[in-house]
């Protein structure tokens, strides 16, 4: 790094100090993820390193916390749930989302900025209140401690996030591609088709990995709204937290990590392909 | 001339200006087509259940209908002195047909959340009853409680008697009635909303402190680094953001607890010794370092946006013009900064303020917040309307600050990842 010819001997010294500072923030940040991946290797119950793993004794490591959870029916059986509200969820949430940020796009659309704010509402309120608000009502209609009732609530909950995303593809959207596509005999459904829907792909797809995420991470909702049938992995943490904490966590965890790295990797991926797309210089 | 313009006409003859007009309403409304199954869907799964909360906070159904005829009859009662005989007889033939039905439960618990010690009077009395058949009630009731001889008894009935009451808010603040109707602070026993309202804002302003403290610095780097670095750097930042809020939790158990890692090699280097290891989890502490490693990502990420826009050459005028580096930062550059730093703070704090399941998990006794209280309310003490009542208040408190955000930022401005 070259200094400005005007700093002086603090400032080069204020210089390095300050890298150390971010450096420490940096590793704030991380160490929870860091820290978590070997002690799920841990041959030994305990959540802490054994003198065999800091001489990285082979013996000291094992899989065995990973085999706890595949021969544990209860983690078989919040990750289904898990996937299968999730995936419901994401398909609701995606094409609800989508049609709004089209809808919300239109240069005639009335209205727009209070109904965006009624739209993306369920991402503003606490969740908490979310939460309360829908166990209330949804134990009313019988739809709590049901799959439908939490697929409807992790709905609401990720139509924000896809309306976000596709709403940001769609700035600086060319409606003369509209036009063309008309005037050259396609009707709307393949306009759609052909036209609008390649170019906001990619903000269709990260925001459906949002909605996806938001479900799979999603707990206050679950826990007042689900029963015992349909607990999801992040409440099956839960209670394992809190009342008896296994090491198999630590083996959950890992692979959710290992799971937000490929999806952060996927949405980078996407962010790219949509600038390239609409011609935007990739930052 | 004029008179030309306005004869202009379409090709079927309708004026100009008529048909311009209602071609502009038909794209109106078929653009706002694209919008009406979604605002169907979130009106119905989400804006409902929150307007229920709403209704629920201010709806006391449960003595009015139940104690139907004792509350008709306290009508008439201005509240000095004891109510009638009527009041008396409609009372205790209510609490009579309430055992039979098996619903004395429900109103002895509503009137017990108002004032305590009700639900023990009420089945008391209910049991009494039983043996008597004739009145006058009023001297006997008095003989099985001398409480039936208290004005606050029928007071709190006749209170809870109509349909919409603020009680649930007033509890809320450890506030009640009293036995005139005026508002009056809970007995200091009872006294606990009140400092978790104050704990959850001290908590979330000084959660929104930290993170700026620690995140500017950040932001600063990542922004001005070069950009093969600080996109590796920024993994650091957005790796956390994507991993799941339990898991993160989790590990902040593992090492902050007292068999942790961070005690383990406090006591290895020998800072402490191995019998003073120190709780930082289950207590306040575990709260403020998870919830700012939480959302420390949240204030990075609109810093840096907003950083990354800012010319070096400001600072560098400043300098050459005879600033010492802390005046040209201070004075030059910070306030550049301070679109990022409202939006970084606000959301954070908004974020903070409405925290449950870290403080759940890592808080232990005293690190609950306000939201911990909502859920206690809703699955332990049962007691909804005050849940509701505690929800819409917060609700209120997070939009007149999302409102705040609206004006400095504006909400489309909203950005992840």
């Amino acid at each position: 790094m070259a200094f400005p010819s005007y700093a002086g001997k603090l400032e080069k010294t204020w210089y390095y100090v300050f890298r150390i500072i971010c450096g420490l923030v940096l590793f704030f940040l991380m160490a929870p993820i860091v820290v978590l991946i070997p002690l799920s290797f841990n041959a030994e119950p305990y959540f802490t390193f054994t003198p065999g793993m800091l001489s990285l004794d082979a013996d000291a490591f094992s899989l065995r916390w990973y085999h706890d959870i595949l021969s544990n029916p209860q983690w078989i059986h919040s990750m289904k749930n898990s996937v299968i509200i999730g995936f419901f969820a994401t398909i609701l949430a995606t094409g609800f989302g989508t049609l709004a940020a089209w809808g919300l796009s239109r240069p005639y659309t009335p209205f727009r900025v209070p109904i965006m704010g009624l739209l993306i509402s369920p991402m503003i309120v606490p969740i908490i209140i979310s939460a309360a608000g829908m166990f209330f009502f949804y134990s009313k209609v019988g739809l709590s401690q049901t799959y439908p009732g939490l697929i409807l609530a992790h709905t609401a909950l990720g139509i924000p996030f896809v309306i976000i995303t596709v709403t940001a593809t769609l700035i600086g959207f060319d409606e003369s591609l509209i036009q063309a596509s008309a005037s050259l005999g396609a009707n709307l459904l393949t306009t759609w088709r052909k036209v609008i829907l390649p170019l906001i792909l990619p903000g269709v797809i990260s925001g459906a990995l949002f909605a996806f995420v938001t479900s799979f991470d999603e707990i206050v909702a679950v826990l007042f709204l689900s029963g015992f049938e349909q607990r999801t992995i992040p409440r099956q943490m839960w209670s394992g937290i809190r009342e008896q904490i296994s090491p198999t966590i630590l083996a959950v965890a890992t692979l959710l990590v290992l799971f937000s790295i490929a999806l952060l990797t996927t949405v980078e991926l996407l962010r790219r392909r949509s600038e390239r797309l609409r011609g935007v210089k990739p930052s | 001339m004029s008179d030309q313009t306005s004869q202009i006409t379409t090709a079927d003859g309708t004026p100009l200006k008529l048909s311009l007009h209602r071609a502009e309403r038909a794209k109106k409304i078929r653009s706002f087509i694209f919008l009406v199954p979604t605002l169907t869907f979130i009106f119905i799964t989400f804006l409902i259940p929150i307007a229920d909360m709403l209704f629920r906070s201010v709806h006391t159904p449960e003595v009015r209908a139940l104690l139907h005829h004792s509350v008709k009859s306290l009508q008439g009662w201005d509240g000095s002195g004891l109510p009638d005989e009527r009041a008396y007889h409609a009372l205790a033939q209510e609490l009579k047909l309430l055992k039979k039905e098996r619903t004395l439960g429900k109103v002895a618990l509503r009137l017990n959340y108002e004032k305590s010690g009700m639900r023990s009077l009420l089945s008391k009395t209910a049991r009494k009853l039983e043996k008597i058949h004739e009145g006058p009630f009023k001297n006997k009731l008095i003989g099985i409680d001398k409480r039936w001889g208290e004005r606050e008894t029928w007071a709190v009935i006749k209170l809870l008697g109509k349909r919409f009451t603020i009680t649930h808010y007033l509890s809320a603040f450890d506030l009640k009635y009293d036995v005139d109707g005026n508002v009056i602070a809970q007995p200091a026993e009872q006294q606990i909303h009140s400092k978790i309202w104050l704990r959850t804002l001290w908590v979330s302003l000084l959660v929104t402190a930290l993170c700026l403290i620690l995140g500017y610095p950040v932001a600063y780097l990542l922004a001005t680094l070069p950009l093969r670095i600080s996109n590796l750097l920024m993994i650091c930042v957005l790796l956390p953001f994507w991993t799941s809020l339990l898991v993160r939790l989790t590990s902040w158990i593992v090492l902050l607890q007292k068999q942790g890692v961070l005690n383990d090699i406090l006591v290895w280097i020998g800072i402490i010794s191995d019998e003073n290891r120190v709780r930082m989890v289950y207590n306040m502490t575990g709260t403020f370092v998870a919830m700012t490693q939480v959302l420390l990502p949240f204030m990075i990420l609109p810093l840096y946006s907003v950083i990354k826009t800012i010319s070096p050459d400001y600072v560098r005028a400043a300098r050459s013009l005879g600033a010492n580096p802390v005046r040209a930062f201070w004075e030059i550059y910070v306030p550049q900064t301070v679109p990022g730093i409202g939006a970084g703070s606000i959301l954070v704090f908004i974020l903070a303020i409405g925290y449950y399941i870290t403080p759940a998990i890592v808080g232990g006794a005293t690190g609950q917040l306000i939201s911990n209280f909502i859920a206690l309310h809703m699955s332990k003490t049962l007691n909804w309307g005050l849940a509701a009542a505690m929800g819409t208040t917060l609700l209120a408190g997070v939009l007149a600050i999302y409102w705040l955000y609206n004006r400095i930022v504006g909400i489309e401005n909203m950005k992840f990842g």
